[in-house]
């Protein structure tokens, strides 16, 4: 009767074996790492990259606790932070001679101090969110709106070639809100027009409009178009976060979509809040534009347009050294068309400068109009937050072909430095903007961790206490189930590497609060069936049986309410969340199923039970 | 040991209406507090900036408050958390105000001398703070239309109905309190309350299933009887359960530090009307939206030979 088949008492076994295993790694605590990625398409880690660490690290004496190799990263283990940061110096210096020009990031890190075997089975400690391993986490807010303007304006320019190449005489092309407008002398260039754009322009949806002696084409995005747009703009912006952020040398960052115009971004251990917010908060994009030298010259002109009056398809930018400058609105090149962007010195004059690569169509518009401006000035731009820089404005001497473009004057060697950090980490496809902004100390991560474990531990201990004065032997079954129970939660969390945050660990807590509630359900309802003069195996397995339909009944509620704070929480709330939802099943399963085992084996055997150590039951009568 | 020991069962329900009585009064406070008072919301809710740093030495809030408005930061709430060393600053959300304020916050105080050390800084924009808000709202709504769906499924509307407004009034309450003492509502204390409504409804059901069980077994009571027979058989294991559940709670509230206090707060508050409202509440609501035995007892014929009486196996 009170026995469990085999097979039921296998799945116990080897769940809470399960458990065990993979609760583990979480007791062996972390160790201080270097960690080394790279941070170029191009250059891959090999093991001749891991024979340098190694060299390198020999050479300054400092001895790793070990070396890994892993597919994306090479991390060294070493026993103290002292030696830590000492080799990450070492290494830095080793593979990267040329800091202005890194090719892997550096970080520091902390990994797992557990033996490989567990590892290599993947069973990892918990992964810890960001409030209890400090760092910084931001929500951005990608600018859609920015995007999209920002390719009608290229379309604009694409348009101008266009009818320039088919030599159809147009009166301008303009943008206006979220449509490009075009005008036409007469009718019949504007049927030609239209065939033209038509063919290869598939994403512009075309309509036509008469003003007067203007005919006019009015071009606007198709709905398709417009999502393709912004689904890459949020592509591209990631992308570009990711570089700028392997630029940082965080270990272990996380960078994700988020809604259909969201960024997280996740730097555990950064603590340079101001430079990570800098890097990322930075919307530079470059724009090579024509500077209009008649009207800049012009001190009437200049004066208005800096009143806010600047003449028609211009508009007025103040240079580094503070003087005025009007800039044609017509872009030339904008950062999409930049390879590569470093820091160096102007080889005549020695004065700090970025040099630029641009990709083959870029070198090849880039030299046009070079040829066609000799003598003029163009205007190299960063524009940030909608905010443009004139970042110089040379006077083209001749042409420049080859795509090698050099920017210099008026720079510091820092400045030059960012400038190309931001230029080469590549222009975001739209601006964005930080929404939400997480900062913890890593003192307070640590601080945070020893609460929450604290609290579930007391708390722990006073249940335990109080189930077995209160129920015996029963309470101790009671007990040893709850233990099943936070051993398996913490496998599961640890399995699934579901981010623990400190309401997380509260979750836990509290889960343990209300898992006892089925012991309790049961223990409860087997002193029932004795005192109803039950005997006691008849009891036990009534008192399981009965329990069962309410102890379901009750953990789908809880379930329901862990599920809706599920789908609908963020942050702190899905790491409760997520906890809680686990717990209620890991809860069920050893409250009733591993307590029934453990109580079938105390019991189970004896065929004559006269009594079993459940507490006193006391009945009415007596 | 035994806590309990009832030799009859406890009339709770002559004392239904004295008990609704008591909720309503309970409930019509909360809702007067909460809308006279409202509640002391978070930055998660309204956006803003938030600032915690640590001082070597015990801190001086007054100079804090003076150089935080000299420096142009007006509406700004400095308070000790925790400990007397450390300060928690929040910046309300300005328009044009972006990530940048608590940067000059901190500037501003490393210009008054002993440098603080910064442990956290929150920022939420606008946008955030209002979907927050919703999603909050709707993960209620989704409590409440699943578990109302599930008891209908599982019980009857009526112990459906009946559960429901009990633990409404519990979360109801809790808000009351939030708004009466002004405690910082966050989003932790959203998701407490959120899991004292599952936890509450729980309750009720225990208490539910009991008076199913009893319709089936026991002929001849009448409905306030078996009411009475359901809950006087429970009570112990509701007394235990809960105290068990209290005092993982209260080991929250002494060691969790000021991160886990209200969330802890919350939960006490939720638990110990959570046992009041589930079995005081619920079931006199129960009662007279009229449930009975028949609602339960199916015809003879339709159970088969030797079934169980008790209805317990489903």
């Amino acid at each position: 009767m009170n026995r469990y088949p085999l097979w039921k008492n296998a799945i116990v076994i080897l769940a809470l074996a399960f458990g065990f295993l993979y609760t583990l790694p979480n007791f062996f605590g972390e160790v201080p790492a270097v960690q080394v990625s790279s941070i170029k398409a191009t250059i891959k880690l090999d093991s001749a990259l891991k024979a340098r660490i190694e060299e390198a690290l020999a050479a300054a004496g400092l001895q790793p606790t070990g070396v890994f190799f892993e597919p994306n990263s090479i991390r060294v283990r070493f026993a103290d932070t002292d030696t830590q940061l000492k080799a990450r110096d070492a290494i830095e210096k080793a593979i990267n001679p040329d800091p202005a020009n890194a090719s892997f990031s550096v970080a520091l890190n902390l990994v797992s101090a557990s033996p490989d075997w567990l590892t290599s089975i993947h069973a990892l400690p918990m992964y810890l969110g960001l409030d209890l391993r400090g760092g910084v986490h931001f929500l951005l807010q990608v600018d859609m709106k920015g995007a999209i303007t920002k390719r009608l304006d290229a379309l604009g320019a694409d348009l101008r070639t266009l009818m320039r190449d088919k030599g159809l005489r147009h009166g301008g092309i303009v943008r206006e809100g979220q449509q490009l407008i075009i005008r036409f002398r007469d009718a019949e260039t504007r049927e030609k027009a239209r065939i033209a754009i038509a063919d290869n322009q598939p994403d512009l949806e075309l309509v036509e409009a008469q003003e007067g002696s203007d005919w006019k084409l009015i071009a606007s995005l198709k709905p398709q178009a417009h999502k393709r747009i912004q689904e890459s703009a949020l592509k591209q912006n990631i992308t570009t976060l990711a570089n700028r952020i392997n630029e940082l040398g965080v270990a272990e960052p996380v960078i994700q979509q988020q809604g259909a115009d969201r960024i997280v971004v996740q730097l555990p251990g950064v603590q340079d809040t101001a430079k990570a917010k800098d890097i990322l908060g930075r919307t530079a994009t470059l724009e090579i534009r024509m500077v209009d030298d008649e009207a800049s010259a012009n001190p009437a002109t200049l004066e208005a347009a800096a009143n806010g009056n600047p003449p028609p398809g211009t508009e007025y930018y103040v240079e580094r050294g503070g003087r005025g400058l009007i800039v044609k609105k017509q872009v030339v090149l904008t950062g999409d068309r930049l390879t590569d962007a470093q820091a160096g010195f102007d080889s005549q004059t020695h004065e700090p400068a970025v040099h630029l690569t641009l990709d083959a169509a870029g070198a090849r518009i880039f030299r046009d109009v070079t040829r066609e401006n000799v003598g003029k000035r163009m205007a190299i731009l960063l524009i940030e937050k909608g905010k443009g820089e004139v970042v110089t404005a040379p006077v083209i001497r001749t042409e420049i072909g080859g795509g090698r473009v050099q920017i210099s004057g008026r720079m510091t060697t820092t400045e030059a430095s960012d400038v190309a950090l931001l230029l080469r980490a590549g222009s975001l496809a739209a601006p964005m903007e930080i929404i939400e902004e997480r900062t913890i100390g890593p003192s307070l991560g640590a601080d945070n961790i020893a609460k929450g474990m604290n609290s579930t531990l007391w708390g722990f201990i006073a249940i335990a206490v109080f189930m077995i004065a209160y129920y015996l032997l029963f309470g101790l079954v009671s007990v040893i189930a709850l233990t099943a129970n936070l051993l398996l939660l913490v496998a599961l969390l640890s399995l699934l590497q579901a981010t623990l945050t400190l309401p997380g660990i509260a979750a836990v807590a509290l889960t343990l609060g209300m898992a006892i509630d089925a012991n309790v359900l049961i223990n409860e309802r087997i002193r029932e069936e004795l005192r109803n003069g039950a005997t006691p195996h008849a009891a036990i397995a009534a008192g399981y049986e009965r329990a069962w339909g309410t102890i379901l009944d009750s953990n789908i509620t809880t379930l329901i309410a862990g599920l809706a704070l599920l789908i609908f929480g963020s942050g702190p709330v899905r790491g409760f969340a997520v906890v809680h939802c686990l717990g209620i099943l890991t809860s069920i399963f050893s409250s009733v199923v591993v307590s029934r085992a453990l109580v079938n084996w105390i019991y189970g055997g004896r065929r004559k039970l006269a009594s079993i150590s459940i507490g006193q039951v006391w009945k009415p009568g007596a | 040991m035994e806590f309990f020991r009832i030799k009859q069962d406890i009339p709770f329900m002559r004392h239904a209406l004295v008990f609704n009585i008591i909720s309503l009064i309970t409930f019509l406070l909360a809702v007067f507090f909460l809308a006279t008072r409202g509640l002391h919301l978070s930055i998660e809710f309204t956006g803003g900036t938030l600032i915690e740093v640590g001082y070597e030495q015990t801190a001086d809030l007054d100079k804090i408050r003076g150089k935080l408005e000299a420096d142009g930061f007006t509406d700004t709430q400095v308070i000790n958390f925790g400990s007397s060393r450390d300060v928690l600053i929040r910046v309300p959300l300005k328009a044009g105000e972006t990530a940048q304020v608590s940067e000059r916050v901190k500037a501003s105080l490393d210009a008054l001398g002993d440098a603080p050390t910064l442990k956290r800084v929150e920022f939420v924009g606008p946008q955030v703070g209002k979907e927050l808000a919703e999603d909050g709202a709707l993960a209620l709504l989704l409590v409440i239309i699943g578990i109302v769906v599930y008891l209908a499924f599982r019980f009857e509307w009526r112990f459906a109905v009946a559960a429901i407004i009990a633990n409404l009034h519990d979360v109801v309450i809790i808000l009351g309190f939030f708004a009466f003492f002004q405690w910082e509502f966050s989003l932790p204390v959203l998701a407490a309350v959120l899991a004292v409504l599952g936890y509450s409804v729980n309750e009720s059901v225990v208490v539910f299933d009991r008076v199913r069980e009893t319709f089936k077994k026991k002929r001849g009571l009448s409905t306030p009887e078996v009411i009475n027979h359901a809950i006087t058989s429970t009570i112990s294991r509701t007394i235990i359960t809960h105290g068990s559940t209290q005092m993982m709670v209260t080991s929250m509230l002494i060691f969790g530090g000021p991160a886990l206090h209200y969330f802890a707060l919350a939960l006490t508050i939720g638990i110990l009307f959570g046992i009041y409202s589930s079995v005081l509440v619920a079931s006199p609501l129960v009662m007279w939206l009229g449930v009975s035995r028949e609602q339960f007892v199916k015809p003879k014929k339709e159970n088969p030979a030797g079934a169980t009486e008790d209805g317990a196996c489903v």
